[in-house]
């Protein structure tokens, strides 16, 4: 089962608070463990442009396409049995302390019963 | 020849229905959702498989083992229903294989395990609390969605839908159908009995035009609470919230009035009070006490038997009760908590006792806007004759009183003070 971490900031979490676990030892062993298949950090949202077209007309607006205090800074790709190893794989991601981690699974064509 | 005529075998039948449904309902959904993976199709077959016994059993007979005929009823028709469907093809055949994974003759699932694996993933923390709810009611206690419905007070069509997108994400989002490890389990389990304790709260704190519906809930909540006590025997939450329950419920009969207003504890008719079933709940307690993990339905369960074996308010071990909610206050760092303590420190100890615990959170402003807080106040002020003081505490509960009985009450206090503070 695979799922994306929507890696997220939060301007209420602690900065740096005791325990937070170390991004590179996380990348590491989530990459050694073959958890994580992929993963990127990104510009801040005043980098973004958001597109939409219509009519046909291509209309840009400058910035993320939801204004919120929390931005999207990152995202894994990550291989797991189920959720309970998703939320654990999450749960020692250092934005889940000091952010939020959205885990989210990739969508799966439904089997009508 | 002999034997029972065809009413009596009619009617045997449907009691033995009725019972199997009881007993085996629940082994029977984990069983199949283990099976299948699919949680909407397990429900149906299962509820199909009862539909089948109530038709079959008056004509044929009881069988031997029901829980067998009907495991093997459902269990076939939820392999035909994949069979059928064309799209299912890949699913049967997980299905198959999983069945034959799953059922090494060294290690087989329980029923057991079914039944705790079904309990714990419809609790499971990524759920919604309605979604959990919901589940829990339709899917563990064999509640029709109709029923549940009812008791919410929400439409059919929501409750329906509340129960598909709960599916739904289970399905989705992979949440593994098992019964957590050791080290999540103490962890989960407070999860589960979160849901159980706050269904038992909507079906108990259902007065006045309360339906039958909501009351059900109540008695919903405990049989699914001794079901997971008998279930993990060895945990002593599980046991103490059972114990909670059955001490609350074993009042029913006095707490509220003809009219739909709530009786105070100080002045319900004890004689009304099941007294076997409190002293089977006190029992249960002790057992689980025992064990030396406390906790606060353990807690509580002991603050509610202080009460429920008390002769009347005077002879209650108000001390008691005091250390009790002082021991709560570290599980549970809640004002309404300390609130409680207060009041109980001033039945021990005297009023002027419990009136600074009340001034410090009043100083804080720890419930802002909550009746109860000046109400209390106020009462304490009364017992010490302070009567203006008491009068001002009872204006600002009766400022914040929503309840129309509660009003009542508070202005009949404040007319007594009022009329003390003018020396009447």
């Amino acid at each position: 089962m695979r799922y994306m971490l929507l890696i997220c900031t939060d301007p209420e979490a602690p900065s740096d608070p005791p325990g937070v676990p170390d991004i590179n030892e996380w990348v590491d062993q989530m990459d050694r463990r073959h958890v994580r298949q992929m993963g990127e950090q990104l510009a801040p949202s005043s980098a973004a442009t958001t597109v939409r077209v219509r009519d046909g007309k291509t209309l840009l607006t400058d910035g993320p396409f939801a204004e919120t205090k929390e931005q999207i800074c990152g995202f894994d790709v990550i291989e797991c049995a189920d959720l309970d190893e998703a939320i654990a794989v999450a749960a020692q991601h250092p934005m889940a302390w000091e952010g939020r981690v959205e885990v989210r699974p990739f969508w799966t064509p439904p089997t009508p019963s | 020849m002999g034997g029972p005529s065809r009413s009596e075998t009619v009617l045997d039948a449907a009691d033995a229905v009725v019972a199997a449904h009881a007993a085996e309902w629940r082994s029977l959904v984990g069983g199949l959702i283990r099976l299948t993976g699919d949680w909407e199709l397990a429900e149906e077959c299962a509820q199909d498989a009862f539909a089948r016994a109530l038709e079959r059993w008056p004509r044929d007979g009881v069988p031997d083992r029901p829980g067998a005929w009907l495991a093997t009823t459902a269990r076939n028709r939820a392999l035909d229903r994949l069979r059928r469907s064309t799209v299912e093809v890949r699913k049967t055949e997980q299905a198959a294989s999983r069945a034959v994974v799953d059922a090494p003759p060294a290690a087989p699932a329980g029923p057991l395990d079914d039944e705790l694996s079904l309990i714990f993933t419809c609790c499971h923390p990524a759920l919604g609390m309605e979604s959990r709810v919901a589940l829990t009611l339709h899917a563990v206690g064999g509640l029709t969605t109709a029923e549940i419905a009812r008791a919410f007070i929400v439409p059919v069509r929501t409750m329906t839908q509340r129960l598909f997108r709960a599916r739904r994400k289970i399905r989705d989002a992979a949440i593994p159908f098992r019964v957590p490890g050791a080290d999540q389990l103490a962890e989960r389990l407070d999860g589960v009995l979160a849901v159980l304790y706050l269904v038992f709260n909507e079906g108990y704190h259902a007065t006045g035009g309360a339906s039958l519906s909501r009351v059900m809930l109540t008695r919903e909540a405990i049989r699914l609470a001794a079901i997971v006590a008998e279930l993990l025997p060895d945990e002593p939450e599980a046991q103490g919230l059972l114990a909670l329950m059955e001490l609350h419920d074993a009042r029913r009969a006095s707490r509220v009035d003809p009219v739909g207003d709530i009786v105070p504890l100080d002045v319900q008719d004890r004689a009304r009070w099941d007294r076997p079933r409190i002293e089977r709940a006190a029992g249960r307690l002790d057992g689980a006490v025992a064990r030396g993990r406390p906790g606060p339905y353990q807690l509580q369960a002991a603050i509610a038997a202080c009460h429920a074996v008390a002769a009347d308010a005077d002879d209650t071990d108000w001390a008691q009760i005091a250390l009790l909610y002082g021991r709560l206050r570290d599980f549970v760092p809640s004002p309404v908590v300390e609130l409680n303590r207060a009041v109980a420190v001033a039945m021990a100890d005297g009023p002027a006792a419990g009136l600074p615990i009340i001034e410090s959170l009043m100083a804080i402003d720890a419930l802002p806007g909550y009746h109860l807080l000046p109400a209390a106040r106020a009462d304490l002020l009364r017992r010490l004759a302070r009567w203006d003081e008491a009068a001002e505490a009872y204006r600002d509960a009766v400022a914040l009183v929503a309840n129309d009985a509660e009003r009542r009450f508070l202005e009949r206090r404040l007319a007594e003070v009022v009329a003390m503070e003018h020396g009447c």
